[in-house]
């Protein structure tokens, strides 16, 4: 069963869109689960399909399509490096060796404490910036170098 | 229309089509894998690009509108480079396992590899692997790294199937066909997601690795099940049935055909097949010769007409046997003066007379153009899958699909308004529609309708049905099974009328128009019912199990067992040696030549694809020897074809007119709980209750008692619970399920199964307590 706060939430994501198309919803609805829980299961996935009226298997496809969704528990902290092209030629790969190293798990590992996860991403826009990563999929922290994510670990620690 | 030229051939084209659709016009063929001219277009598998003059770069032919005075070259430089190119992206990851698939030599890959495939692969590197997945007992995904990710299963699912159970999840080079954690395939349309399958990627779990397909003779057939007649390939080796596929029929079944159809073959190769004639005797069955048999049935019908008379001797035969069989069964009996046939073996009220063959009203392709739907009693998507599909199309169409029904079963499709309630409403509720019809025409309201009072789906139904230009009164088998089914045609028939709909029976099984034909009813003898209330000396089974395929299966056995002597021809040895006297193997559909009239009166004979098994042999030559051996005139048949010719010619017409019903809405409201009965889709007859696969799936699940969850609350009942089903003086123990889409006061008890053969008649009183 999905929360009472998700349920509202959905509800009001549903006023965005045509009664007979609820479907639209379905990535709010990931994505309010994962706001909750820190990962979206199968189980979460059937609830939100019988809440949407649509098949079971639609909602896997959008949930297993996206990189943002995670389908297993990640750490407090999921930490997002993107490594396509624009990263990758500005130092994307030290970055991940940088943060494995910090870390001391892989990419798509959670540390034994469950603060911190690590995980590979997409393009996120932000070219610019890169190399970069997000933070939970909300923050994102750009033009990384070693003293900077010792900066934003450090940070992370504290909470 | 708009012209085109393709490959230098001027084509004329609707506008809107696609260059596709006019290569296929101009017999151009284009190589594709993703589309298929049933389903929605995809364009993700590329293969049909093509060279369209003052287009920069190769269009895809299925996704590109065909525009006035568009040159396109299919097999110009740049096509073929393109088209090649594409091979060899999808022969990347794809195994070449060629040699040990099971799709070699039928694999539309393979094929077109050859055209336009590389001798050799470029690519060196580790090819992908996707994990098999678990999606039930009917489709093997065991080698899912085959897959071209044309997404042709996933569409059928989507828009013929009208559920999506298989999606593709996941992105790019990771992308999986999977359905929703390990859950099976329930659809009863599945199998074709199996043809469609480009590659060997979704096979047959059932025909895996039992032939190839060169090995195979294919030969034309037609489906013995429900009353759709879908045309069948039936493959055959070394004198045994490996599969079955359809053949395209564009009026009939398109090029689907129902998993029933697909899969039954299954039963032909049973354990249970009778091979052998039998005759029982001192209790023992001794196996014989043919004339030994004969001469026995021969001589015990002889004497029972001489001491009791020739109307002691009754025959049924199942609506899945062939018009000849039902032909020679009624000429039988009626040449040694009995009238006493029938084979409408799950009707309960025979008052409508038979003035004619009941049938659709309609050609079944004119379903796809009705507007409006008004579908009685009917378990729609189980009973008749393909013409629910048919209804699902016109309904996408943007049709009302309007149901009066005892049951809401998701028909996988949006219902405009709908009626459900207990059997015993539903006259009252069809007679609510007609006055609420009536009314709006502003016609007088009959004085036996006065006391109908119209309720809120009622007139709705009503507005719909008198808002369509294009209706039609669907009457489905629970309907015709209904105690009251006179009724309910009746006034089925006067709905149909007021609103200008078509009005039609569906046909529960292959020959149900077809034993009309044949003049396989009583008149003035004895029907179903009537022969087994008032129980006869000798009873004749062609193909019946009495308690799988009857109205009361409870009177039915005990009148089995009072017979003198009970002749079963069937292709099974079944529950019948325990009270019949002599076996008679005879053929099923794949073993006899022979013709079934579908529902829409189509006359569809067919050649058997396989010698008899063992001593079976085809029903029309058993009663054809019978017939001589009691001297009746007029049996010196040589081929089955010079039975259906004498049959067809003396055949009634299609007929839907009811006439003399006086309406009698009853509306006692008793207390005790209701029966509703549904015939399962693989438990409906001898072979595909013999289907290994099928008997596997969750359509095939034992039966239980199932109530809406505040009866169970009355009765202090939970799901699981074991209950005793009483039912007069029949009882059985079952498993309680909840199943909130049932009315309430009715328990939903499957027939057609052992675990409920006990019991009395599809409908009426019963009650429940816990055992």
């Amino acid at each position: 069963m999905l929360s009472a706060p998700i349920q509202d939430q959905i509800n009001r994501e549903l006023k965005k869109y045509p009664a007979d198309q609820k479907q639209s919803a379905v990535m709010s609805a990931l994505r309010f689960v994962q706001d909750e829980k820190g990962w979206i299961s199968t189980d979460d996935m059937s609830d939100i399909a019988s809440y949407l009226g649509m098949p079971k298997i639609a909602v896997m496809e959008v949930a297993t399509f996206y990189h943002m969704y995670n389908l297993k528990p990640m750490g407090k902290h999921t930490i997002t490096v993107c490594t396509n092209l624009s990263c990758t030629l500005c130092g994307a790969e030290d970055t991940v060796a940088y943060l494995k190293a910090r870390l001391g798990i892989g990419l798509g590992e959670v540390t034994a404490d469950g603060k911190y996860g690590l995980k590979e991403g997409e393009c996120m826009g932000a070219c610019k910036d890169a190399p970069l990563f997000t933070i939970n999929n909300k923050k994102l922290c750009g033009r990384l170098t070693h003293e900077k994510i010792d900066q934003i670990l450090a940070e992370l620690d504290k909470s | 229309m708009i012209n085109i030229e393709i490959d230098g051939k001027l084509v004329e084209t609707e506008r809107g089509s696609t260059v596709m659709d006019a290569a296929n016009k101009a017999g151009v063929h284009i190589p594709h894998f993703c589309y298929h001219k049933k389903l929605s277009i995809a364009a993700n598998c590329r293969m049909c690009l093509v060279e369209v003059e003052k287009a920069p770069k190769p269009l895809p032919a299925c996704a590109t509108p065909a525009t006035d005075g568009m040159k396109v070259h299919t097999h110009s430089e740049m096509a073929v480079k393109a088209q090649k190119g594409v091979m060899e992206f999808l022969l990347i990851n794809h195994p070449l396992d060629c040699p040990i698939c099971d799709q070699g030599g039928e694999c539309q890959l393979q094929d077109l590899a050859v055209g336009y495939g590389g001798g050799e692969s470029r690519y060196t590197e580790e090819k992908r692997m996707v994990n098999p997945k678990e999606i039930g007992e009917l489709i093997s995904t065991i080698e899912m790294s085959r897959c071209i990710q044309c997404t042709r299963c996933v569409r059928f699912g989507q828009e013929i199937a009208g559920q999506m159970e298989l999606g593709m999840a996941n992105r790019s080079e990771h992308a999986e066909i999977m359905s929703f954690v390990n859950s099976a395939v329930d659809s009863e349309l599945s199998g074709n997601m199996i043809d469609l399958c480009p590659v060997g990627a979704l096979t047959s779990k059932p025909f895996r690795y039992t032939a190839r397909s060169w090995e195979l003779s294919r030969r034309k057939s037609v489906s013995p099940h429900d009353g759709l007649g879908s045309n069948l390939a039936v493959h055959v080796k070394d004198n045994k049935v490996c599969r079955v596929v359809p053949v395209e029929n564009e009026a009939i079944n398109e090029c689907w055909i129902s998993d029933k159809d697909r899969f039954s073959y299954e039963g032909l190769n049973s354990q249970e097949r009778l091979t052998r004639p039998m005759i029982k005797q001192d209790n023992k069955w001794l196996e014989v010769e043919w004339t030994t048999a004969l001469e026995y049935v021969a001589n015990g019908l002889r004497q029972i007409s001489a001491s009791a008379g020739a109307d002691h001797i009754a025959a049924l035969a199942t609506p899945n046997s062939t018009l000849e069989e039902l032909y020679l069964l009624q000429k039988l009996m009626r040449g040694i003066e009995s009238s006493n046939v029938d084979f409408r073996l799950r009707q309960s009220d025979f008052s409508i007379g038979a003035k004619g063959a009941p049938w659709l009203g309609m050609q079944v392709a004119e379903i796809n153009s009705r507007d409006r739907f008004l579908i009685v009693g009917s378990f729609l998507r189980k009973d008749h899958p393909l013409l629910a599909q048919r209804i699902r199309q016109a309904v996408k169409a943007g049709a009302d699909a309007n149901v009066v029904h005892a049951a809401d079963d998701d028909l996988l499709m949006p219902v405009a308004n709908k009626a459900i309630v207990a059997p015993s409403g539903m006259v009252d509720v069809l007679a609510q529609i007609l006055k609420a019809l009536i009314i709006q025409k502003e016609a007088t309201v009959p004085a036996d309708m006065e006391k109908v009072a119209v309720g809120d789906a009622a007139s709705s139904i009503a507005k719909s049905l008198a808002s369509g230009a294009r209706s039609a009164v669907l009457l489905g088998n629970l309907a015709q099974q209904h105690p009251e089914a006179s009724q309910l045609a009746s006034i089925a028939g006067q709905i149909a009328e007021l609103s200008g709909a078509k009005f039609g029976f569906l046909g529960e099984a292959a020959n149900s128009v077809g034993g009309y034909m044949a003049g396989a009813v009583p008149g003035d003898g004895m029907n179903a019912r009537e022969m087994l209330a008032n129980p006869r000396k000798a009873y004749l089974l062609l193909n019946v199990e009495p308690e799988l395929d009857m109205h009361n299966p409870e009177l039915a056995m005990a009148a089995m067992k009072q017979a003198d002597m009970v002749v079963a021809m069937s292709a099974y040895k079944h529950h019948a040696t325990e009270y019949a006297d002599v076996l008679l193997p005879i053929a099923p559909y794949t073993e006899t030549s022979g013709t079934f009239v579908n529902t829409e009166g189509s006359v569809q004979s067919f050649k058997g694809a396989v010698k008899p098994l063992g001593d079976a042999r085809p029903a029309w030559k058993v009663l054809r020897v019978l017939g001589n051996l009691l001297h009746v005139a007029g049996f010196n048949f040589e081929t089955s074809e010079a039975v259906r010719d004498e049959a067809l010619g003396a055949a009634c017409k299609l007929n839907n007119r009811i006439e003399g019903i006086a309406l009698k809405v009853n509306s006692t409201n008793s207390a005790a709980l209701q029966r509703v009965t549904d015939v399962p889709i693989y438990f409906a007859d001898a072979l595909v209750r013999r289907a290994n696969a099928l008997q596997k799936t969750g359509d095939a699940a034992i039966p239980c008692a199932r109530l809406h969850g505040d009866e169970l609350q009355k009765l202090g009942l939970q799901p699981g619970d074991t209950v005793r089903v009483a039912q007069g003086n029949a009882s059985v123990q079952l498993k309680v399920s909840r199943d909130d889409r049932l009315p309430p006061g009715v328990v939903r008890i499957a027939a057609g199964h052992p675990a409920t053969a006990a019991l009395g008649p599809m409908f009426g009183e019963l009650s429940l307590e816990r055992a």
